[in-house]
């Protein structure tokens, strides 16, 4: 069902765990759904992204978009990791099942997500980031929708 | 271990040896059409005659009772869809509950368009059947109640005999889709008041593609499939000899070792049960402890998704299944789960392992070692365990 690239960063993922005092961190989707991720993002003062971790509930697509989306972005200037979009992540990973599509763009809400929460403690405004609408927040996690 | 461990026995099973010997013979050499006339076809006719008998006897039915089917699906639409014609003009009410199998669920739902009017019932948090709730459910139009006999995902099996009791009091007709417990526990229809029930033969070590619908003497059922005048005229179509062939065989093995694989099958389901539970933090079983299935095995780890404990035992040869979301392709987590009041992120969470007579100590030990790992694996990288972790510092 899925493919290698898929299998490959799903059973050996890149850039688990997190990130003490990130720059920036956001949490999207929800446990009704099945899928949360949660991206750590350590931007330096050029506004390049040094580092980045993520940790997610999901299943194997969840995990494997995740993955690949924090290769994506590593290295890479804020705005270069803004055009990160779902397509260039489903596309470095080989395509995925149409069921899964939706894993895909919680990667691209979670790395916006991110990006939010660095833009905000920073009190910046990032160009061309609107507020994610799925992000949600740690306390907020039980809520259902 | 190199070799595949076959843990999901609920989905289908392995058809048994003896089973395929004794179809064989009727692809290539007793291949005549057991309606036409000539002694060659009385042969197969026979040999239809036995494997009926041989299915009835396992529910302590009559041969002239049991109607061959394709499948446990088949017996249940015919059922429920024949029942809601038939009887249309004394009602238009059928009382089921809320973790019925999809043959039962979707069929209700398209009565429902039809203008029959379902009341699904709820279930305790071990998965049985609320019974002071059905009896109050019943109404002067209640022409069926339908309850499965033990449950696909969760094991748990239901009052049967009570319900048959409270359907017999109200004269009303009880069907039970019996596909997981066929051949597993002991049913007597008779005793248990059982009107009509549906059974398959691929989950009792036969072939699929087979099954049968039990209707008790004297109840009026409409056809279901029209044509020829095979099932005596109740179930059209030449009939699938080899599948029955194979369904009788299955049932008589079936009949004969049940209590001995019973012993087996709860042994070897324990011994995953208790292990998992010692071993593993954060984890809960999900069925009736008690009235279960010998072979069921039903638990939700928290913190972490199904499917991907499936891929990652998949990886590892173990072949089981789960009630998440993404195993289905919807987004919501088995109805069965959320039925029995877990919520979403436990349910996604689930595992189901159902064992077989074939399986061995060997492979349970090495499941759950494997299970272990990946369970711990996952939550690793679980944002949830990240932040209930946190909670607790």
């Amino acid at each position: 069902m899925y493919s290698q690239k898929v299998m490959d960063h799903f059973t050996n993922p890149r850039n688990v765990g997190e990130i003490e005092n990130a720059s920036g961190v956001g949490t999207v989707g929800n446990a009704k759904c099945g899928d949360i991720m949660r991206m750590y993002l350590d931007i330096d003062d050029n506004g390049v992204i040094r580092d980045v971790k993520f940790k997610t509930f999901g299943c194997g697509a969840a995990v494997a978009t995740s993955s690949m989306a924090t290769e994506l972005v590593k290295g890479k200037t804020i705005q270069e990791a803004l055009k990160v979009t779902n397509k260039a992540v489903m596309e470095a990973l080989d395509g995925l099942p149409p069921v899964k599509v939706h894993c895909s763009l919680l990667a691209e809400e979670a790395i916006h997500a991110a990006l939010w929460d660095y833009a905000e403690k920073k009190g910046i405004k990032i160009e061309g980031l609107d507020k994610p609408k799925s992000d949600i927040h740690e306390d907020e996690e039980q809520e259902e929708d | 271990m190199e070799k595949k461990i076959y843990l999901d026995n609920a989905a289908t099973t392995k058809t048994r040896p003896e089973v395929v010997e004794a179809m064989l013979p009727y692809f290539t050499e007793l291949y005549g059409n057991p309606s036409s006339i000539y002694e060659f076809s009385a042969q197969v006719k026979r040999g239809i005659d036995e494997a009926r008998a041989k299915v009835a006897k396992v529910i302590g039915a009559e041969s002239s009772e049991i109607f061959f089917t394709g499948g446990g699906t088949e017996a249940d639409n015919w059922a429920l869809k024949a029942v809601a014609e038939v009887y249309a003009s004394k009602g238009n009410h059928i009382i089921t509950s809320k973790i019925e199998h999809h043959a039962i669920l979707h069929t209700c739902e398209y009565l429902e368009k039809n203008g029959v009017e379902v009341t699904y019932i709820d279930v305790d948090e071990n998965g049985i059947i609320k019974l002071d709730q059905l009896e109050r459910a019943i109404r002067p139009t209640t022409i069926l109640i339908s309850v499965m006999f033990a449950n696909n995902e969760i094991g748990t099996i239901q009052p049967i005999k009570e319900i048959g009791a409270i359907a017999k009091k109200h004269d009303i007709l009880f069907h039970t889709d019996a596909v997981q417990a066929f051949g597993q526990v002991p049913i007597d229809v008779n005793e248990m008041n059982i009107d009509m029930l549906s059974a398959s033969a691929h989950k009792l070590n036969g072939p699929k593609g087979i099954g049968c619908l039990y209707i008790r003497k004297g109840i009026k059922l409409r056809s279901f499939i029209h044509g020829g005048g095979q099932e005596r005229k109740r179930r059209a179509g030449t009939e699938n000899v080899p599948g029955i062939i194979g369904f009788g065989k299955a049932a008589e093995i079936a009949l004969e070792t049940m209590e001995e694989r019973a012993r087996k099958e709860i042994r070897l389901r324990d011994l995953l049960m208790k292990r998992i539970l010692d071993e593993i933090p954060f984890v809960r079983v999900n069925g009736d402890k008690v009235r279960r299935l010998p072979n069921n095995v039903n638990v939700s780890f928290q913190f972490i998704e199904g499917e991907s404990l499936l891929i990652m035992l998949d990886m590892n040869n173990i072949c089981a299944s789960s009630g998440s979301a993404c195993t289905s392709g919807s987004l919501d987590p088995s109805h069965v789960l959320l039925a029995i009041g877990l919520p979403h992120e436990i349910a996604h969470g689930s595992l189901r392992l159902t064992v077989g007579h074939e399986n061995t100590e060997e492979e349970i030990n090495f499941t759950v070692d494997r299970i272990k790992e990946i369970v711990e694996k996952l939550r690793r990288m679980s944002p949830l365990y990240e932040d209930f972790m946190k909670k607790k510092q």
